[in-house]
């Protein structure tokens, strides 16, 4: 049995008075993807925020590759962890957002490249044969010194992808990013996420709309009710056979 | 006396008047220069995260930009040097670079801020995602981002310091406003030199304020750079 990449523990997070999440206990395997799904509010888009260092947990701790995520041991204790531990534990995770974040002053290649060449010190040749490399496999060869206001959401969605796997993530996070699209560039962007979920080594973390698209790419399905994991389990079985009622109401609206 | 215009007094006035621009030029662009580098005190001021500290600096703040910048610069000039202990005798370009510099760093500040408040939430998320270190994060995507916008903000206040600075006459810096007034008094003629005090800022800030609008379209033009639906629907067909 491989060492889970992610361990979620109690993790519990809180808005001023709002209870997001109340206690998550969450593994992730490498390699697994997991697609995270349940009504908005219920907290999903803040367990893969906590992930990425954008949101800390109230309490609760999270492991990535063995190392405490919020907490840094200083003089045998374990105290609230400072930039520096945050950033070198969160060197191997990588980001996708709804509404893609791109940097507008710099062309589709050089959001590609300046994260390897600044943050990973990369040579530029080298990092730029990647990012041509990788932006063609997104089927944007062709854009390279193209703004991102120049493309279409989906474009610019792709780019955001290539942008992250550039940096070789082994966790890759997908928040809601194909929300923000027009509905016939949804397509376009779950393509290129089925091809990188093929290529398999990426532990992957979905939080999605998009139920038929979890049943493909997914190992497991997580349900998130009311700030806990309410059900878990292969898509084929939490999708179908699940006797939770609000997971079966859940579903239920989204088939109508 | 008489009061009619006078093409011979306005000669004689004209050179006497403009020994006074080099002053007035340099008195602007030492305030504004003095301003610039102030107002990055202000711009962080809300983000101390000790409150006494924050509260105190705010309230200094709204203390400079509530209190007329004449006041300001009388005080530095005429009352500071009496101040027990802490008071220093200014000389009068001194004390106006200070009364007027620190003035408009307030303003500064404030333009430098909605600069920085300017930039998207999502600019800040997705630089913590790729990891960058607290110092890459505003020299790659924060600052580059801030600052174009805030140009013409920064042109004008530009502008209306210049405008400003004939108060500095008032506690003898010898610009062209205080020249004009000095050649008025000696020859009991006022309407020549003030004139061309007028004139003068006139030309010099009339041309400077179609040079920032021009800066501020090619800022708004390059910061808009929106996809034509035509590009868009090209794009599409190039989908592979």
């Amino acid at each position: 049995m491989t060492e889970p990449i992610v361990m979620y523990k109690d993790v519990h997070k809180s808005f001023g008075d709002v209870k997001v999440l109340r206690g998550v206990d969450l593994d992730i395997k490498p390699a697994e993807k997991v697609a995270v799904i349940g009504p908005s509010g219920s907290g999903k888009t803040t367990i893969i925020r906590m992930l990425m260092t954008l949101e800390e947990p109230t309490s609760g701790d999270i492991i990535v590759d063995g190392k405490n995520l919020w907490h840094m041991e200083k003089g045998g204790k374990l105290v609230p962890a400072n930039e520096k531990h945050l950033r070198e534990v969160r060197g191997d995770i990588g980001m996708v957002f709804q509404h893609f974040n791109l940097f507008p002053h710099m062309t589709i290649l050089e959001n590609c490249m300046t994260a390897p060449v600044n943050v990973q010190k990369e040579n530029k040749t080298s990092a730029k044969e990647r990012s041509i490399e990788m932006l063609e496999k997104v089927g944007l060869g062709d854009k390279l010194d193209n703004y991102p206001s120049q493309l279409s959401g989906g474009q610019k969605q792709r780019v955001a992808m290539a942008r992250a796997l550039v940096m070789r993530p082994k966790i890759m996070l997908f928040d809601e990013v194909t929300s923000a699209l027009d509905p016939e560039l949804v397509g376009e962007v779950l393509e290129v996420i089925r091809d990188i979920a093929k290529e398999g080594e990426m532990a992957m973390v979905l939080v999605t709309h998009e139920m038929e698209f979890a049943r493909d790419v997914a190992d497991r399905i997580v349900f998130l009710d009311n700030g806990v994991i309410a059900e878990q389990g292969p898509p084929a079985e939490v999708l179908e056979n699940s006797t939770n009622e609000r997971l079966q109401s859940f579903l239920h609206r989204f088939r109508r | 006396m008489n009061n009619n215009w006078s093409w011979d007094i306005f000669f004689d006035a004209f050179p006497k008047v403009l020994e006074g621009l080099g002053i007035t030029l340099g008195l602007t662009i030492a305030c504004y220069l003095f301003a610039l580098i102030f107002g990055f005190i202000w711009t962080f001021v809300k983000r101390i995260p000790i409150t006494p500290i924050r509260w105190v600096l705010l309230w200094i703040m709204e203390f400079i930009r509530s209190t007329p910048p004449l006041v300001q610069l009388f005080f530095l000039y005429y009352a500071w040097p009496i101040v027990p202990y802490i008071g220093v005798t200014l000389d009068p370009f001194t004390s106006a670079v200070l009364g007027l510099g620190i003035h408009y760093s307030t303003y500064i500040g404030e333009v430098y801020r909605s600069g920085i408040d300017s930039v998207d939430r999502g600019q800040w998320e997705a630089a913590r995602a790729l990891n960058f270190s607290t110092g890459q994060k505003w020299t790659k995507v924060i600052l580059p981002q801030a600052i174009p916008p805030t140009i013409p903000m920064l042109g004008n206040y530009l502008i209306i310091m210049f405008k400003e600075v004939p108060l500095a006459s008032t506690v003898g810096v010898s610009g062209i406003l205080f020249m004009a007034d000095e050649f008025g008094s000696q020859h009991w003629k006022y309407l020549e030199p003030i004139t061309i005090v007028a004139i003068l800022f006139l030309v010099l800030s009339y041309p400077s304020a179609i040079l920032i609008s021009k800066l501020e379209k090619k800022m708004n033009r390059r910061f808009n750079k929106k996809a034509t639906s035509k590009q868009i629907q090209e794009n599409k067909g190039a989908v592979s």
